[in-house]
């Protein structure tokens, strides 16, 4: 194939692919097949070789993970909901899987100043190990609290959706080891598909409450590569209720730096030539 | 087993607080604005002819871009890696752009300086000069672009107004420095130097705070609190000083310091606000399902 016979398509979610080559892939996580069994969790760390990050407990509820992390790339939440609904007493746990949104707009991505975080040809992102040098700036940007630095050697991890697995056609550990299909692995078009379906069962179940989470290549990410069906509003999982990359500004602040940096050069200027201008 | 609150998940955050140490981050955003506006100062008076202000302008910078060198390498999680700052380029990440900022603007800080402290090499050290002054105004405002460019609601939703506090905030600093360091008379431009930039910052500032609303409850509340209310009377007593000071060496001396340290309080003062709003669920949720309801009524 000649240079000139590469096509590159825009896809509606603002994902470039080239023709013949791997579609986006993700995960559609249904929470509302989830049991809280956390087999995802123990696959992820498994397969990953991620280090253990403490036998502890919480103390709050059945969750002892407590949250996205370094060393924790699935994040089983729970959530005890009692005499919520209309039913006195009525009560409800809620599991759900959480992991690395794999954004469409990525603010970790953006804001990387080594290159160590990168896009894959399967539409993920994923740090490269080798070039990190443990700025943090990654961890202040993402909008999910996700990534983080892992203490022992000062680098940033997060969820690489199993990149070593993915280029061998296999499915990523956590799905793999899901025995309700709450997490499923595909491609992303599919999942979309997929989701939308699921939520239009719930809704004539009469589970109003139903609602899918980043699956929209409009919302403020671009929609997430992995994206969710909850039962209740983000924020009871501990999600963002409408997270926005916060490089979608950064044009803004560069204009506002240029006018300040202009300004603080007039300034010195001014200051120099004395309020009455200078007369010697 | 406990409640969740419908309002956050057992009232954990949603973000990653910024891994980012105290002292050397905000010292560094100190510092830096320090250093780039000493450079501005000293390059105008360098050019109308002010050599001593201008002499001990280039010296502070070139001493406080290198401390803020060391505290910035000192910070990462692998230091001996801090040169992969240096493999890409991206205006997308504010951290690139200031790290080459850095690179470029280091040098030629320190060979101004070598050359007006030495007296040698008077027309490298007068374009070293002219390229320090360029490259400082960038170096002391694009730091509010890296700590706005965030996930932390108290630094990106104050993005509009941060660069001119910070902008205002390292005049301050510069102007403070050169009442320190020269003669009552000779330091007059550093003096309105401050002036000006105390002006803009107290100005800036209070934009800063209406535009956050209830969300600029972290810049009110605990050790930030104290700090930036340190800084508005530090730069209060720093002005007040500073009518005084072409008449006594002692006051000049003191109302800059105290106008360096206003500077200092300011950028530690917003940098411990954007750790405590990162740590509140509620600063983060908040303004987002309010964000989430207008676009839904306007949809409707």
């Amino acid at each position: 194939m000649t240079a000139t016979d590469v096509q590159i398509t825009t896809r509606p979610d603002g994902m470039d692919t080239y023709p013949g080559q791997q579609p986006r892939m993700g995960f559609f996580t249904d929470t509302s097949v989830c049991i809280g069994c956390k087999a995802c969790e123990v696959a992820c760390k498994e397969w990953n070789g991620v280090p253990e990050d403490g036998l502890n407990l919480t103390g709050m509820s059945y969750d002892n993970t407590g949250s996205l992390n370094a060393s924790t790339w699935r994040h089983v939440a729970f959530i005890e909901q009692i005499g919520r609904s209309s039913e006195p007493g009525e009560s409800r746990w809620l599991m759900s899987s959480d992991v690395c949104k794999h954004c469409t707009e990525a603010a970790c991505l953006d804001v990387c100043p080594t290159g160590a975080l990168m896009r894959t040809e399967f539409g993920t992102v994923v740090v490269q190990d080798d070039i990190c040098n443990g700025c943090g700036y990654c961890v202040t940007a993402c909008p999910f609290g996700v990534i983080a630095r892992r203490e022992t050697d000062g680098g940033a991890h997060k969820c690489t959706l199993c990149y070593d697995r993915m280029g061998d056609g296999q499915t990523p550990a956590c799905a793999l080891a899901c025995p309700t299909e709450s997490i499923q692995y595909g491609p992303v078009d599919e999942l979309r598909e997929r989701a939308q379906r699921r939520v239009g069962e719930l809704h004539d179940q009469g589970n109003d409450a139903a609602r899918l989470y980043l699956d929209d290549p409009t919302d403020g990410i671009g929609g997430g590569g992995a994206f969710f069906l909850l039962l209740d509003e983000p924020e009871v999982y501990g999600l963002p209720p409408d997270p926005v990359v916060t490089t979608r500004d950064l044009p803004r602040m560069w204009r506002h730096v240029a006018r300040a940096g202009a300004a603080l050069a007039a300034g010195a200027l001014a200051a120099c030539l004395g309020w009455e201008g200078r007369n010697r | 087993m406990s409640t969740p609150s419908a309002d956050s998940y057992y009232g954990q955050p949603v973000l990653k607080e910024p891994t980012w140490h105290s002292p050397e981050v905000p010292g560094y955003l100190f510092l830096g604005g320090l250093a780039g506006a000493s450079s501005l100062l000293a390059a105008f008076a360098h050019a109308s002819g002010d050599d001593e202000l201008a002499r001990a302008s280039k010296a502070g910078a070139a001493v406080a871009i290198g401390l803020s060198g060391a505290a910035l390498v000192k910070d990462l999680g692998r230091p001996a890696r801090f040169l992969n700052m240096l493999r890409v380029f991206k205006v997308t990440s504010p951290m690139s752009v200031g790290s080459w900022l850095i690179a470029s603007y280091g040098p030629a800080a320190a060979a101004a300086a070598a050359s007006a402290v030495t007296g040698r090499l008077p027309r490298a050290g007068a374009a070293a000069t002219a390229a320090a002054a360029a490259l400082g105004a960038g170096v002391a405002t694009y730091t509010a672009a890296l700590i706005c460019d965030t996930a932390v609601p108290a630094w990106h939703d104050g993005h509009r107004e941060m660069p001119y506090v910070f902008a205002g905030s390292a005049a301050t600093a510069a102007g403070g420095l050169g009442m320190l360091a020269v003669g009552p008379v000779a330091a007059a431009p550093a003096v309105r130097f401050a002036v000006l930039g105390a002006a803009t910052e107290l100005t800036a500032r209070s934009m800063l705070l209406r535009r956050l609303g209830e969300g600029a409850g972290p810049y009110q509340a605990g050790r930030a609190g104290r700090l930036m209310e340190a800084g508005e009377v530090l730069t209060a007593a720093g002005l007040s000083g500073a009518m005084l000071a072409a008449r006594s060496r002692t006051a000049a001396a003191l109302s800059g310091m105290a106008l360096l340290a206003a500077s200092a309080c300011t950028r530690f003062g917003i940098f411990e606000a954007g750790r405590g709003s990162a740590r509140d669920p509620a600063a983060t949720i908040g303004p987002q399902r309010e964000r989430r309801r207008l676009s839904e009524a306007a949809a409707r």
